[in-house]
């Protein structure tokens, strides 16, 4: 089992004596810092501590305390568990300094604590609204705001049926929609703000300059959110000089469903198929992350035969996962298709498993606090031996054998996007895309989870830190997950698979607990706090999506506008976690 | 080519001539050519859209059905299959994509959050399904509907299509039967267009309630 949270090594205290204090709450650990003194403390933890990964900034609104706390939590490339420190500000007027200077992946995180939390952070490069839109009303994941649609503040909520007549939401809302409007707000007098023009002039400035004697001037191109190779509603605005790409923005949001919102009035278990829907393409490996954030806070351990069928139906997830990715990577690449279909024709084969264990092809919605749902039967088990010993291995090696020496394939992603790996870590990359720039490190063997302590394997890294390179270590990590099936199939052992008896209702003490796994993607972190009742206070999803995107600009910027879409399609989003 | 769904049943054909000659009327013509060649709008939402993606794989094939052509631009494209949670950020784009879309057009709400919101319901930035917006033809449960029932779907679409007289549709229609739907705004919150003048009342009364106005 992982080591609890609460273990540290570093006295931080100790180093700033009067800045630092440790958090002494029941149930809490880490630090907390004082808000103007954030920069000199978080440079400290990053040179002098060694923690070089900050793997999450989050926000936590606290009304009863007239308190706003941003939360970091920071990781060691080496290994070793986590650090958490976390600076409180009063709430009517949460400022905080950015983090950004010191760790750029702090960007994209801090707009989205601007805009659900309504934290500013000061000096940061380019604080907009993320998920939704400029102009929109309010700060959502503030506990005094209610959705138009608000019920009431936890599930599970009274009946929908009272005294046999039945209700809709639409019925409780005056505008008879998902809709809530500003006193006084006047539709017809709404001048309408354009809210895309922060976005454009937050773009780099372009001179334009004399070529030759020909004047030549910049293009904007939108990319998306409707645009076959942007894997989803993703956007991207593109500012080109010519054909090279001169300052790109991401711009996310249209499939912000509110998970974290919606999480908050869920009780604990209710959340566990909202997880299921994050990462759509790895229910399981999402199911897997939640579950073991919640037994943190739970205190409870995993029978030990779900705990191998965990790591079963995590270790197919990945495959299918990559093997897709593989596919569709040759259809950014203008391979239309075939590869794809190869790909598509082994998955099918890998959901088979899922449906006869979990019930559903994708959305598994499988694993439960303490264990799984439902036991793998002797057959599913027969199966899943002959898929992993007999048919996947040679279909990777299919693949491999199709695809890595083509050469259009080569030309196409060898020496292209190139990330270093300072600017990896620096920008809080995990998963596939900071392995292959040359850092090996994997949650599974840096901070072991479940039994992954017990299977050799290797940790697949490049030193390249091109487009090559990820390719190269999501086609090894297949062989390598193949091995850990092959080794769990052999080791999985008779018994329960729930380590207490099954309940809806879990009594959860208060605390807080971050709980992360290696997902296909990269690292899925689950920060959950709560406060003893049977909902989460708060539920915050460290998304690998969102966050491997904020090194994208870096990796496009003097690349050509055709290469967008391949660096883009190796950084391997999935929309529903990307805007969760 | 087997051309006995184009034949009009009572009309018996000689032997010799079957798959040749065939005897129908113009409707049953038009609509016989239409639900053979319905080209789907490729655009994924959401979830939906990797069920979708499978239901075009090898295992389910929809090219058995025509439809295999996915048109990454509406201009060419017959179908919308609006598939996954329709958020308040997108639903601007969506409209006006179903409004560049050439007629006959058709919209399939494939899942439970394109029909109704579903599981993300009650979130504040998801529209409670598409039809608040657009006219849908067919509704496809499921959170994703398998490749089967999407396969369902298009089927019912299919037989949708066949009770179509071109005298009839609303785009053949002559008037001012439009079928461009105003594309709605972001403000405070979303804005539909259509219910401004409603808005607008609602908005006065909730912001003098009518205990002080007595006052």
């Amino acid at each position: 089992m992982t080591t609890p949270a609460s273990v540290s090594t570093v006295d931080l205290a100790a180093r700033f004596p009067g800045i630092v204090s440790a958090d002494s709450r029941p149930g809490y650990s880490g630090w907390i810092i004082n808000a103007d003194k954030l920069i000199e403390v978080a440079t400290a933890i990053r040179d002098e501590f060694g923690y070089d990964l900050l793997s999450s900034v989050t926000g936590v609104d606290y009304p009863a305390d007239g308190k706003m706390e941003v939360v970091y939590h920071a990781f060691k490339t080496t290994g070793g568990s986590i650090f958490v420190f976390k600076v409180q500000m009063p709430r009517d007027d949460p400022v905080v300094s950015s983090l950004v200077p010191v760790w750029k992946g702090a960007e994209l995180q801090e707009r989205e604590a601007w805009d659900l939390l309504g934290i500013k952070f000061t000096n940061h490069p380019d604080l907009r609204r993320i998920l939704m839109w400029e102009g929109f009303e309010g700060h959502p994941l503030r506990k005094d705001w209610k959705e138009p649609f608000y019920e009431e503040e936890l599930k599970p909520f009274k009946s929908r049926w009272p005294d046999g007549k039945h209700t809709i939401a639409e019925a409780k809302n005056p505008f008879r929609d998902n809709v809530q409007f500003p006193v006084g707000f006047d539709p017809e007098k709404y001048t309408f703000e354009d809210p895309e023009q922060a976005l454009y002039t937050s773009l780099r400035k372009y001179q334009s300059e004399d070529k030759d004697g020909i004047k030549t001037d910049h293009i904007l191109v939108n990319m998306g959110p409707q645009h076959p190779s942007t894997h989803g509603v993703f956007r991207a605005v593109v500012m080109l000089d010519g054909e090279d790409i001169v300052s790109l923005k991401p711009v996310m949001g249209y499939l912000h469903r509110n998970h974290e919102k919606i999480g908050e009035r869920n009780t604990f278990l209710q959340n566990m198929p909202y997880t299921d829907r994050l990462d759509y393409f790895n229910s399981m490996s999402n199911n897997f992350g939640y579950a073991l954030a919640v037994e943190k806070l739970m205190g409870i351990q995993v029978a030990e035969r779900a705990d191998y069928i965990r790591v079963i139906m995590a270790e197919l997830t990945r495959i299918q996962n990559h093997l897709i990715w593989a596919g569709m990577m040759l259809n950014d690449l203008g391979a239309m298709y075939t590869p794809a279909l190869y790909a598509f024709e082994e998955r099918e084969l890998i959901l088979d498993i899922f449906e006869a264990t979990a019930g559903s092809r994708m959305m598994c919605n499988y694993f439960r606090f303490g264990g799984v749902a439902r036991d793998m039967t002797e057959d599913a088990l027969r199966k899943t031996r002959e898929l992993v010993h007999d048919r996947l291995p040679g279909k990777v090696d299919e693949m491999d054998r199709l695809l890595t020496d083509n050469e259009v394939l080569v030309s196409r992603l060898k020496g292209m996007g190139y990330l270093s790996a300072e600017d990896a870590i620096n920008t809080s990359m995990t998963g596939p895309m900071l392995r292959a720039s040359g850092v090996p490190y994997d949650i599974r063997r840096a901070d072991p989870y479940s039994v992954y302590d017990r299977f050799e394997f290797d940790v697949v890294s490049r030193p390249e830190g091109d487009m090559y390179a990820r390719y190269l270590v999501r086609i090894e990590e297949m062989r390598q997950s193949l091995k850990i099936l092959e080794q769990a199939l052999k080791q999985i052992p008779a018994g329960p698979i729930l380590s207490g008896k099954p309940q809806y209702q879990v009594k959860i003490q208060p605390g807080e607990a971050y709980g992360r796994v290696e997902a296909p993607k990269g690292e899925l972190g689950y920060y959950i706090v709560s406060n003893g009742k049977p909902n989460p206070y708060r539920y915050h999803v460290r998304a690998p999506s969102f966050i491997n995107l904020t090194s994208l600009e870096m990796l496009c910027v003097g690349e050509k506008i055709a290469d967008f879409v391949a660096i883009l399609g190796a950084v391997d989003i999935v929309l529903g976690e990307l805007d969760r | 080519m087997d051309n006995n769904e184009l034949n009009l049943p009572g009309y018996e054909i000689p032997d010799d001539m079957k798959n040749t000659v065939a005897i129908t009327s113009l409707d049953r013509l038009y609509n016989w050519g239409r639900r053979s060649s319905v080209w789907p709008l490729m655009f994924g939402l959401a979830c939906c859209a990797i069920e979708m993606i499978a239901a075009q794989a090898s295992r389910y094939d929809l090219a058995r059905f025509g439809m295999e052509v996915m048109r990454p631009t509406p201009r060419q494209a017959d179908l919308m299959i609006v598939s996954g949670t329709v958020t308040k950020k997108m639903v601007p784009a969506i409209v006006r994509l179903y409004n560049q879309m050439p007629e006959p057009k058709y919209v399939m709400a494939m899942g439970a959050c394109a029909s109704s919101g579903g599981p993300f319901k009650e979130g504040y930035n998801v529209v409670a399904g598409i039809d608040k917006f657009l006219p849908v033809d067919i509704y496809v449960p499921g959170c994703p509907p398998t490749p089967q029932a999407l396969m369902n779907g298009l089927i019912m679409l299919q037989k949708k299509i066949d009770k179509e007289s071109i005298s009839k549709v609303r785009w053949y229609r002559k008037g001012a039967d439009t079928v461009e739907v105003p594309v709605p705004i972001l403000g405070p919150d979303l804005i539909d267009v259509r219910r401004i003048p409603d808005i607008k009342s609602k908005v006065a009364e909730l912001s003098n309630p009518p205990a002080q106005r007595e006052a």
